[in-house]
């Protein structure tokens, strides 16, 4: 009964996620797009959820629904007369776009087929939070820096990049 | 001069005559949050319920509970809002429908359902449908994680006891800025785009300084779990002085303070309206909606009001933690007398203007908050 209802969820979300982001890919208005991906994302965080990685599903929502879409509808109608756009998503190049797709799903079904994924036993997993933190700032720390100073860096670009030169303290 | 006195007096003393309106709040509320507190009464039958669907019950009953809530807050919070808003301003409000205008926010609601649902003609009529919707929706999700409670045998009552429950409330109240955003460019409308803008940036912006916040209480507790946050504030003088915002004087103070400031801002309250500046935009993301769509946006914002003002509570007043001992009413009353301060806060202060908004975000949350977030952690690892 409870795997039933489990297993009814989770297609139904699986169905919500290709759909949305077929319609990211097919769609023709770009701001129905970005919305069309919100679901997408919030369906992989619920799939998060179904391997038990509670933290990773928040962070999923956290910072690709709440800042990288929210940033990216804030540039799409920043933009001038993005709405008068006429997106292109017609059919070109038909015969290497459905070979090369279809080699790159050949390619993970064979991956998925092949790797020895070591599957937990069913159950709840307990609280993933703690043992995420002991690892970050434990074993992997250096790693964990190495990111946080690229990003930073990142960021530092971005806003030189984007500064404008010439009036000083503009 | 004496007009200037008298201005002062009115802002100082509007709230005091208050108070028998703020008791028939917390009467109404009482009688709002009816299912829950057939929970705690569930408490005291605890030995009727069998083991195995105590859980169960603590899930329907809060689910049912926080619905009830939620649906009848807008009603006897817009009442007591005009209530508020007028006795600031030296006048009556609303005093014709019922008992001191106790049933005007009905005739109001009632006259909101009768309304024709009108949609402009060249709306994006499927995000202009959809905004209202995912408002409510993010606002009503969040309540999974607030706990009420905690029995004596240390069940904690609440719909989702998550592990990672603070996360889950900074994550899921990320989608209101969607919906804001939703409404402003599906309406159509320049000043109804112009508002969602500016709630966009507006919560970006402050969901930063939130998030910092929040972790200054994680790091001191040392769980991202509320029930957890809030069993750390338990002892004390009356039971009152270990609340986290006694804790650490006066770091937690100010993070308390600037965390409601931060809740303001994300909820879009006065002095941080500017998304819905009547005087500037109209009404912002909402001018072009009407009847039951448009209470649905009133449901949302009041929604998240009490959201954040019972998130304030758990965090850092202790939840339900108090001078009688832990108590699920103590709760409801912090939560609901955050939402009145929220009300005199509106009335008595003028809207920022958008650059200031920014500079008070950037140049002084963002720096104060870090600043607690390194001193509280530093002094907590020393001790």
């Amino acid at each position: 009964m409870e795997s039933m209802a489990s297993a009814a969820i989770f297609y139904g979300v699986a169905a919500v996620v290709l759909g949305s982001a077929l319609y990211v890919v097919v769609g023709r208005n770009l701001v129905h797009s970005a919305f069309a991906l919100v679901a997408a994302f919030f369906g992989v965080a619920v799939f998060y959820v179904y391997l038990g990685a509670d933290f990773l599903a928040g962070a999923q929502v956290l910072i690709y629904v709440g800042g990288i879409l929210t940033l990216l509808l804030f540039g799409v109608m920043l933009t001038n007369r993005i709405y008068n756009l006429n997106l292109r998503s017609g059919a070109i190049q038909v015969v290497p776009g459905a070979l090369s797709a279809g080699l790159v799903f050949a390619l993970l079904v064979w991956i998925i087929q092949s790797v020895d994924w070591g599957a937990m036993d069913a159950g709840d997993p307990g609280p993933t939070s703690e043992s995420i933190g002991r690892l970050l700032m434990g074993d992997y720390l250096l790693p964990f820096e190495i990111a946080s100073v690229l990003l930073l860096i990142a960021l530092m670009g971005a806003a030189m990049l984007v500064r404008r030169r010439g009036s000083g303290s503009s | 001069m004496i007009t200037r006195f008298r201005q002062i007096e009115m802002r100082l003393m509007g709230p005091l005559t208050m108070i028998p309106i703020v008791l028939c709040l917390v009467v109404l509320g009482t009688i709002a949050a009816l299912p829950v507190v057939a929970t705690i009464l569930s408490e005291l039958v605890a030995d009727f319920v069998p083991p195995a669907l105590q859980h169960l019950t603590i899930v329907v009953l809060g689910t049912a509970g926080f619905v009830g809530i939620l649906a009848l807050n807008p009603i006897y919070s817009i009442w007591l809002e005009r209530k508020v808003a007028a006795h600031v301003q030296d006048r009556l409000g609303p005093m014709r429908v019922g008992w001191h205008g106790l049933l005007q926010s009905f005739a109001d609601g009632v006259k909101l359902l009768f309304k024709e649902d009108l949609v402009p003609r060249d709306a994006d009529r499927v995000l202009f449908g959809a905004a209202p919707m995912l408002a409510v929706a993010s606002a009503f999700a969040a309540f999974a994680i607030v706990p009420w409670g905690v029995r004596e045998d240390g069940t904690v009552l609440a719909v989702a006891n998550l592990n990672i429950g603070v996360l889950y409330f900074i994550a899921i109240t990320s989608l209101g800025a969607l919906a804001v955003l939703m409404a402003g460019w599906g309406s159509n409308n320049k000043y109804a785009l112009y508002g969602g803008m500016r709630a966009a940036a507006q919560m970006v912006s402050y969901e930063i300084p939130t998030a910092i916040l929040v972790l200054v209480v994680v790091a001191q507790v040392g769980s991202l779990s509320i029930p957890d946050i809030v069993n750390a504030q338990a002892g004390g003088i009356l039971g009152v002085g270990d609340w986290l915002i006694f804790q650490l004087f006066p770091l937690n103070l100010i993070a308390f303070v600037l965390f409601f400031i931060c809740g303001l801002a994300e909820t879009n309250r006065t002095p941080f309206d500017i998304p819905e500046a009547e005087s500037e935009l109209v009404a912002g993301f909402h001018t072009e909606y009407s009847g039951m769509r448009f209470a649905f946006f009133f449901l949302a914002e009041y929604g998240n009001m009490l959201l954040v003002s019972m998130l304030a509570a758990l965090l850092f007043l202790g939840g339900w933690i108090g001078p009688f001992g832990s108590n699920p009413l103590l709760f409801f009353v912090k939560g609901f007398g955050l939402v009145v301060v929220q009300m005199w806060l509106r009335w008595t202060l003028p809207r920022l203007r958008v650059d200031q908004l920014m500079g008070i975000c950037w140049k002084y949350v963002i720096p104060i908050s870090f600043f607690l977030l390194v001193v509280t952690t530093v002094i907590k690892g020393l001790l």
